[in-house]
């Protein structure tokens, strides 16, 4: 693995993210945030005695991290690659007999950790903090982990990132500044927000199945945006057509 | 031969950014492309570091022609290129930009010890290793940048425009480390506007305005305008001193008050025969003084000439 030219090119990036705190607060901070403010919430829902309840609430709030996942990397997609093009450090990066497969794997590995990571331990937190409340509230057994956030957390969420990371490596070569391509990977939060909505409203359950159909879909995006990310990714573009 | 190209052409849509470029770089040389913005300068040398695609033509690097990905892999194995924008990783160390550009090149951890260590002392940036790119001068990163193309120990450096925006000192740091390259039989293909220094440190010249429009050494392209002046004060210019230089053929004599001018192509050879033809008419000779046109005077010409 440390040989692995992707590696070396994920743990430069790595690095230098480690020293940007704004993306450290973000990616580190935002799921924090929302399993401390969502377990409050489920402690809230236990003291008014609904306890029986509790589990259309607490998987819609396991999807909402899936929706964390298609955000957060984006931020350090288009960091990784419309920075370097803002810094001007594509062109030496280019010139060096890495192949350009090997640089958009690399960053593509470093975009996904530290969101995917992030997520878990913010989902973790929430799950542990959510079978505490529950078993002292006398469920009598251990509600998480369960089939449904394990497909949202270990395959929904991780599809989910990779269509993040996709989409920034698209939008950066059409704009010429991070917030730019952050604005347009963010488009894709849309549907899965909506999926969320849907939920809340009664729309749309999820159940093991629905899930099961809804990560089908998004691997044949991830799949087709791959080779269009690929594409976009060439020396060539970059040099003469990227903004 | 380190760099051979021929009639190698990059077209942009309509536009013709390098046309037909024709020239040959020798080890241990260095070469300078001179010429106005948008004369090509940096397109030809992307091409030639195949970061991207030429339209026609053929161009070796090293012994491989340039065109498909295998080549284009072991090209950028034997190159190193100094971009026209340093394009350092600002949040990351002097130490750190130049191990991972080692990482890149899959040197080992003791080669890019030993390497970056090295480049470092050299360029005098060891005591600045662990302070971040970001914070340094221009001439430092720009010195940074140039350990940077050398980490993997090229046989080949492109250089674009290496002293652009550097104070005078820096700049001569920069000059005398090209210089130093040169003796390693490092072959360099620079891109500079500064005619100064290409004509301190270049061998050889091209000038490029989309099309190559001269090349040679700094010598002979100043000779390529008019040559070389033979200017000679006479006390008293009268006419046996003129027919007398009539009959030696003289080119393009110039008569101002008893200052004559000629165009002399070899004036070691030429000058004696006029002093002596003067003396002889019964001239008094007060100074002699040879002329030659400048690397700038070449420059401005030939690129005038290509515009208009």
């Amino acid at each position: 693995m440390t040989n692995w030219m992707p590696w070396k090119i994920a743990r430069k990036e790595l690095k230098v993210i480690s020293r940007k705190r704004s993306i450290i607060f973000y990616i580190v901070g935002l799921p924090l945030l929302i399993s401390i403010v969502f377990s409050i919430v489920v402690k809230n829902q236990i003291a008014s005695g609904i306890p029986t309840t509790i589990s259309l609430g607490a998987e819609s709030i396991i999807y909402i991290f899936v929706v964390l996942a298609t955000v957060l990397p984006s931020t350090i997609a288009a960091y990784s690659i419309v920075g370097e093009k803002v810094e001007k450090t594509l062109e030496p990066l280019l010139a060096t007999p890495t192949t350009d497969g090997e640089i958009l794997l690399g960053k593509s590995i470093a975009a996904f950790i530290p969101p995917i990571l992030s997520t878990w331990a913010g989902a973790s937190i929430f799950m542990a903090t959510t079978d505490y409340l529950l078993l002292n509230a006398g469920l009598g057994y251990y509600y998480f982990p369960n089939w449904n956030a394990g497909i949202m957390l270990l395959l929904l969420a991780p599809l989910a990132a990779i269509l993040s990371i996709e989409i920034a490596v698209i939008a950066s070569s059409r704009v010429s500044d991070v917030r730019g391509a952050n604005q347009i990977a963010g488009l894709m939060f849309i549907p899965f927000v909506a999926i969320f909505f849907a939920g809340a409203e009664g729309l749309f359950s999820f159940s093991i199945v629905n899930l099961l159909i809804f990560a089908g879909i998004v691997t044949i995006v991830d799949v087709v945006l791959f080779f269009l990310s690929r594409s976009t990714f060439r020396r060539e573009e970059i040099l003469t057509k990227w903004k | 031969m380190m760099i051979e190209t021929e009639n190698l052409t990059r077209k942009f849509g309509s536009l013709t950014a390098v046309d037909s470029l024709t020239l040959r770089v020798d080890e241990g040389e260095i070469f300078g492309l001179l010429g106005p913005n948008g004369a090509g300068k940096t397109t030809t040398v992307r091409m030639l570091c195949c970061l991207i695609s030429k339209t026609s033509g053929s161009a070796m690097i090293g012994g491989y022609e340039i065109g498909n990905e295998k080549n284009a892999q072991k090209i950028r194995k034997i190159i190193g290129l100094v971009p026209d924008n340093v394009g350092l990783y600002e949040s990351l160390t002097a130490y750190e930009n130049l191990d991972y550009y080692g990482t890149l090149y899959r040197r080992t951890d003791s080669q890019r010890k030993e390497s970056n260590e090295y480049f470092l002392k050299l360029l005098g940036l060891w005591e600045k290793k662990d302070v971040l790119a970001g914070t340094f001068s221009k001439g430092m990163k720009q010195k940074l940048a140039i350990a940077r193309a050398l980490i993997h120990d090229p046989k080949i450096i492109f250089m674009d425009e290496p002293t652009a925006n550097l104070d005078p000192e820096s700049s001569k740091t920069v000059r005398e480390f090209i210089l130093d390259l040169k003796k390693e039989k490092k072959t360099i293909f620079l891109n500079t506007h500064n005619l100064d220094e290409a004509q301190r440190i270049c061998n050889r010249i091209g000038i490029l305005n989309n099309r190559l429009m001269a090349i040679g050494t700094p010598e002979e392209l100043e000779r390529s305008i008019h040559g070389r002046k033979t200017v000679i004060q006479v006390r008293q210019v009268t006419d046996s001193i003129l027919d007398s230089l009539k009959k030696l053929q003289v080119k393009n004599m110039v008569r101002a008050g008893n200052k004559l001018t000629f165009d002399v192509v070899n004036p070691e050879e030429e000058n004696p025969d006029m002093i002596n033809a003067i003396v002889a008419a019964g001239g008094r000779i007060e100074t002699v003084n040879v002329t030659s046109s400048s690397l700038e005077d070449a420059y401005l010409k030939i690129v005038k000439e290509n515009v208009q």
